[in-house]
This record gives structure tokens, sequence and C-alpha cells, in this order.
């Protein structure tokens, strides 16, 4: 009974997880039909994409599997290298901008995860901090190389040059990777559709995932590593599936992100924007997928709203984030709002128990 | 020649790293966490010397011994002050209240700590870079046999890595609160029941970590003189990296790692290519926790089912 009862609750998670997606979606798209959403907003909207998706991958990581990652901007870097070069090299054999885009997407997801499966063999042999700070190195050494990475294509086919261009392309030949001059696109292929879609898929697999026998092996893992291996769970095996299944959707998302882009660096894809990811997935909660897309969401509007504090903006954003987690994990802040929300639950009428999920977060 | 000539330099960049691990070392020992704001104090204190050096150097006359020593004696006391009262004032404000929360919520305040004092720099001080001025000239040369010259600055920077290294090991091993410091990292708990306040405890860890952070951020800076609000967080995070690399919580083990950090980077940047630098340093950080995954000195703690 007990399990019914959680099942159900997780099953209703889900539930409005897609249904909050679907109905931010709904709502965004008839604004931009309509109205319109500003120019501030409807620049966002990919960016926004990208990073919920980026989100989810992470919290498969780090809620889910119960890894720390610090270098997750690798894999969005990986991700919108690859798949930024693949729809520009694509340029003429496919016409059709979406289904390029689509070919992209696989394409640097596949890369990102090949890519998380080497790094996952080394990684997923530490614990702990060590594990964070091996990744924390991963993440730099994917920036370093992507910077100095320079590839072309002519009617001889593919060149490639490492550290120094030395392509000499022919006439006609197209430069895909400049070094650290990054990538130029020349189209912009990415739509917020496009963006929706990747997100419904991030959210699909996911869900699919934690609630199959494979999910219910990585968070025995995660939640007890000796036991779950003395019932016969290979916890490398296990923490590698969630690993590679983040690492791909963050190639995606990073490929979404590349193609929305006229030009984007390595050095885009930091350390502070691993850190920055991780603020969504810790703000949201861990394991918590609309918890995620919320805060990924309010996280990259917020800095552009506070546009107007210009200079103190991000001041105000550290304070806020520091406040924020005070707030949410002080023992006797804590006590004081499950109180304050306790009382309110008693006053209201005790059958209406149902809203309040798992979270407790915001 | 050159080899040598890049090891000297190493030894030097290392002796920094060293004093900066050794914050992030002895934080992580005694509170168990990652502090990412650490890099950022180093800045703050580069910021104060600079400040104080340069309002101290007009009141002295050019070129006397007394210009060349008391600002920039002066403006390291006041940034190893300041940067203390910063440590402990961060301790208490932002991870004091989360002594009990999980890891990740002390890292994530730990983050936004380091996002404060960047924009607060930026915004007091702001982005345009500052040169800093050397607290030892770097004309002052020594010759050593076989055409070898060692700068006074990277002697004066070993010399004071190792007056802090024996000092701190003294500490830690005789002084009364040296042994509680120890005695918290072993176990918070039972320390407090042996009547050790834990709390002051680790506010003094966070003194001492912070006022090494002001003179390592002194350091570097008289090594690499561009000063910007940003300028902590590399040094910080490369820092962090010798500390794993040496065994994190473990004091020699900073100082090995720092000084191998120093001598990798600057070897890998004079041999192979300075762009792929960072890389190699991370790599190698890769290859050894895959060796050793407690880092060089660090213990292995078995887990007990």
């Amino acid at each position: 009974m007990k399990r019914l009862a959680t099942m159900k609750k997780s099953t209703r998670n889900n539930l409005f997880t897609y249904a909050l997606v679907i109905a931010a979606f709904v709502v965004v798209q008839a604004l931009r039909v309509g109205p319109g959403i500003g120019s501030m907003l409807e620049g966002q909207l990919i960016p926004i994409c990208a990073y919920v998706t980026m989100a989810l991958a992470l919290n498969l990581v780090v809620g889910i599997s119960g890894e720390l990652s610090l270098g997750h901007a690798g894999f969005m870097s990986i991700g919108a290298f690859a798949g930024s070069a693949f729809a520009m090299a694509l340029q003429d054999s496919v016409g059709l901008s979406p289904l390029r885009l689509a070919l992209a997407m696989v394409f640097g997801a596949l890369i990102a995860a090949v890519l998380g499966f080497l790094i996952g063999i080394p990684v997923l042999r530490l614990n702990g901090d060590y594990l964070a700070i091996v990744t924390l190195a991963f993440g730099e050494i994917i920036k370093s190389i992507a910077t100095n990475v320079y590839l072309g294509m002519d009617g001889n086919g593919l060149h490639f040059s490492f550290l120094n261009d030395t392509m000499d392309l022919s006439d006609g030949g197209v430069e895909l990777i400049r070094g650290p001059m990054g990538v130029m696109n020349s189209q912009r292929i990415s739509t917020f559709i496009a963006g929706f879609v990747l997100v419904l898929a991030a959210l699909t697999i996911i869900f699919n995932l934690v609630n199959s026998r494979t999910g219910r092996a990585i968070m025995a893992a995660r939640d007890n590593r000796i036991a779950a291996e003395s019932v016969g769970i290979s916890v490398t095996k296990y923490k590698m599936i969630a690993f590679v299944t983040s690492a791909a959707l963050a190639g995606a998302a990073g490929t979404l992100y590349g193609c929305s882009q006229t030009t984007f660096v390595a050095t885009r894809f930091d350390f502070n924007t691993s850190i920055l990811i991780l603020v969504f997935v810790v703000l949201g909660g861990l394991g918590n997928m609309w918890g995620s897309v919320i805060a990924a969401t309010a996280l990259t509007i917020l800095p552009e709203a506070l546009r107007q504090f210009s200079e103190l903006r991000m001041l105000v954003y550290a304070i806020v984030l520091i406040l924020v987690m005070l707030a949410t994990n002080n023992p006797t802040l804590r006590g004081f709002f499950t109180r304050l929300f306790r009382r309110e639950r008693e006053g209201a009428d005790a059958g209406v128990r149902a809203v309040k999920g798992g979270g407790g977060h915001e | 020649m050159v080899f040598l000539n890049y090891l000297i330099s190493g030894i030097g960049l290392g002796s920094i790293y060293a004093i900066i691990a050794l914050g992030y070392t002895m934080v992580y020992g005694i509170a168990k966490m990652l502090n990412f704001a650490h890099g950022d104090v180093i800045m703050v204190g580069a910021y104060i010397c600079y400040f104080s050096m340069s309002g101290l150097s007009a009141h002295f006359e050019e070129g006397s011994l007394a210009a060349a020593v008391v600002p920039a004696l002066a403006g390291t006391v006041l940034a190893m002050v300041v940067c203390t009262v910063l440590g402990v004032v961060i301790e208490r404000l932002a991870y004091k209240p989360l002594r009990q929360a999980g890891s990740l919520a002390v890292l994530i305040t730990a983050i936004g700590v380091s996002y404060f004092l960047q924009n607060a720099a930026q915004l007091l001080w702001s982005s345009s870079p500052k040169m800093f001025t050397p607290i030892l000239s770097r004309d002052l040369q020594l010759s050593l046999p076989g055409g070898l010259s060692v700068s006074a600055l990277t002697i004066l920077t070993v010399v004071v890595c190792i007056v802090i290294m024996v000092g701190l090991t003294l500490f830690t091993g005789r002084t009364k609160m040296g042994k509680a410091m120890r005695a918290c990292s072993e176990d918070k708990a039972a320390a407090q029941l042996m009547g050790i306040d834990v709390n002051r405890t680790i506010s003094m860890t966070f003194a001492i970590g912070s006022a090494l952070a002001a003179v390592a951020g002194v350091l570097y800076l008289s090594t690499y003189p561009s000063l910007v609000p940003t300028t902590g967080s590399m040094p910080g995070i490369k820092a962090f990296t010798a500390a794993v690399f040496g065994g994190i919580g473990s004091i020699p083990g900073a100082l090995l790692g720092g000084l191998l950090l120093g001598i990798i980077e600057i070897l890998a940047g004079g041999y192979i290519s300075t762009q792929l630098q960072t890389a190699i340093v991370f790599a190698v950080l890769i290859v050894v926790l895959l060796v050793k995954p407690a880092g060089l000195l660090g213990k292995v703690v078995r887990e007990k089912v």
C-alpha cells in the first residue's frame, strides 16, 4: 500500500512536470504569435531551453546518481562544437534546416556520449570530492583542447589541425572550427520549437530511465554503494549509464545552444558555466526535475531582468543565491517555514491534501 | 641551464600555490567543505595591499631603503588583517548557519560568496586592470655560478613558504589550539565532548587560511602583476587542485602538491606548449588520482558497512 502511494506520487510528479513544460510552451508561443514577449525574452528563449536541458542532464548525475560533476559545461562545449561543425558541413547536402538541426543534435549527443564514456572510465573509479575535482579537470582540459582545434572543409574533404592553423583550404573551403576564434555559424538554425522538443525528449528519457529497473539500480547504488554491490548491482556500470546518458543530453543541449549563436568560443563553456548549471540543480532540488526546469528558467531570466540595476545585478544575484541557500538549508529557518506551512494546512480543509509534493524548496 | 631556470621559476610559482592550497586543505580538513571563495580572498588581499602601497609610497623619499620596505611590509600586514576579518565574517554569516546542512548546499553558498566578492570588488574598484607594484623589485637578481640567475622575489617567496609551513606544522603539532584543530578534523562530536569549542576552532581555521591567502595574493601579484576582480579564481582553482594532488587535509601534502603543480605548469609551458599548459597540469592530476585515489600523501579512509 505504501509502495503504491509513493509510486503514485512519482507518476503525479512526472505528469506535473510534462504539464508545466507544455503549458509554458503554449503560453509563450501564444504570446509570440499575438502581442510578442519583448526582444529581451525572445533572445533568451533558446538559451533557456538549452540550460533547462543541461540542468536536467546534470540532475541525473548529481540528484539521481549522486555524483558531483563540476565539468558538465565540457560536454555542452563538445556538443556545441561538434553539432555546429556538422550542421555547417551538411549545409549543402541537407536543405531542410529542422532536419539538419536534428541530425546535428544527434551527432553532438553521440560525440558527447562517447567522450562521456571515455571520461567515465577513470572518473567513476573515484568517489566524493575526488570525483568532483576530476570532472573539473576534464572540463578544463576540454576547454583548452577545443580552443586549439582547427577544422575545415573543402573540395578535398575534411582538414584538421591542432595548435596552429595549417589547413591550407582550397578555394571555396569553409572553416568549421577556427581555434581560439571559435565557431562562426553562417546560419542560425535553432528554433524555440526545437528547444521545446529537446526539453520534452530529455524529460521523457530521464523519467523512463528513473522509473525502470536500471533507474532503481542507479538510485540503490547512490543510497548505499556497498549494500547495492552486495545484492549484485554493478555500481560502476549503472553509474556509467547515468553519466553517459547525461553527457549525451548535455551534448544535444550544446548543439541547440551553439546553433543559436552567430559566433561562440570555447571559453564560453568554462568552470563558471558548469557551476551555474549546478546552481540550477541544487536550487531546484536534487532529483527534482520540475524544480530544475523552474530554477534554470528563473535564473536565466533573472540576470537579464535585473539589467536595469546594471552594475548591481550580479551582486544582487549573489546575495539572492546565498540567502536562498541559507533559507532552504538552515535548520532553524526551515523549522520556521515548516511550522508556518503546517499551520496553514491545518487551517485549510484536511481533505485537500493534494498539491504539496516532496520538494520543500522556494 | 634553461631547464634549471624553468625549475626555479616553477618552484617560485609552486610555493605560492602551496600557500593557497594550505588554506583549502585546512578548511577542508576541519569543516569538510570546499571553500570556493578562497581564491577571491586572495584577490581582496591583493587589492588592499595595492591601495595601501600606492597610498604609502608617496610619503617616502624615492629610492631610499624605507620607501622600498615600509609600504610593502605595511601593505602586506594590512592585507592580512583585512583578509582575516573577512574570512571570519564570511564563515560566521554564510557557512556557520549551514553546519548541519549537506555538503552541496555549503558548496553552492561558497560559490555565492565567491560571486559576491568578485562583484563587490568590481563595484568598488572597477574592472579595469591595475598594475601591481611588486613588493621586491624584479631587477634584484642573484647571479649564481654557471649563468643562472634567481630573482630576489623568488627567494623571498620560497622562504616565506618554508616559514609558513614550519610554523603551521609546529602550530598544529604543539599548541593547544592546533591540537583542538586536529581533534575537530578527526571527530567534531567527540571533540566537543572533550570541552573543545568547535565553533571557535573553525573560526580560527578560517582566520589562518584567509591570512595565508592574503600573503599568497601579494606574492602572486608580485609575479603576475595584472590585478582585476577575477584575478583570484584561476590560482584558486589551481591551488585547490594542488591540495587534492597532495592529498586534501594534509599539510605536507599541500606543500608537495603545490610545488609539483607549479613545476609541472612551468615545464609544460616551456617545453610543450603554453596553450596547453593548463590542460597538461590537469591531465597529470587525473593520472595521479587514478594511481593514488586519495592524493599523494592522503590517507585512504576505509568505508565501513
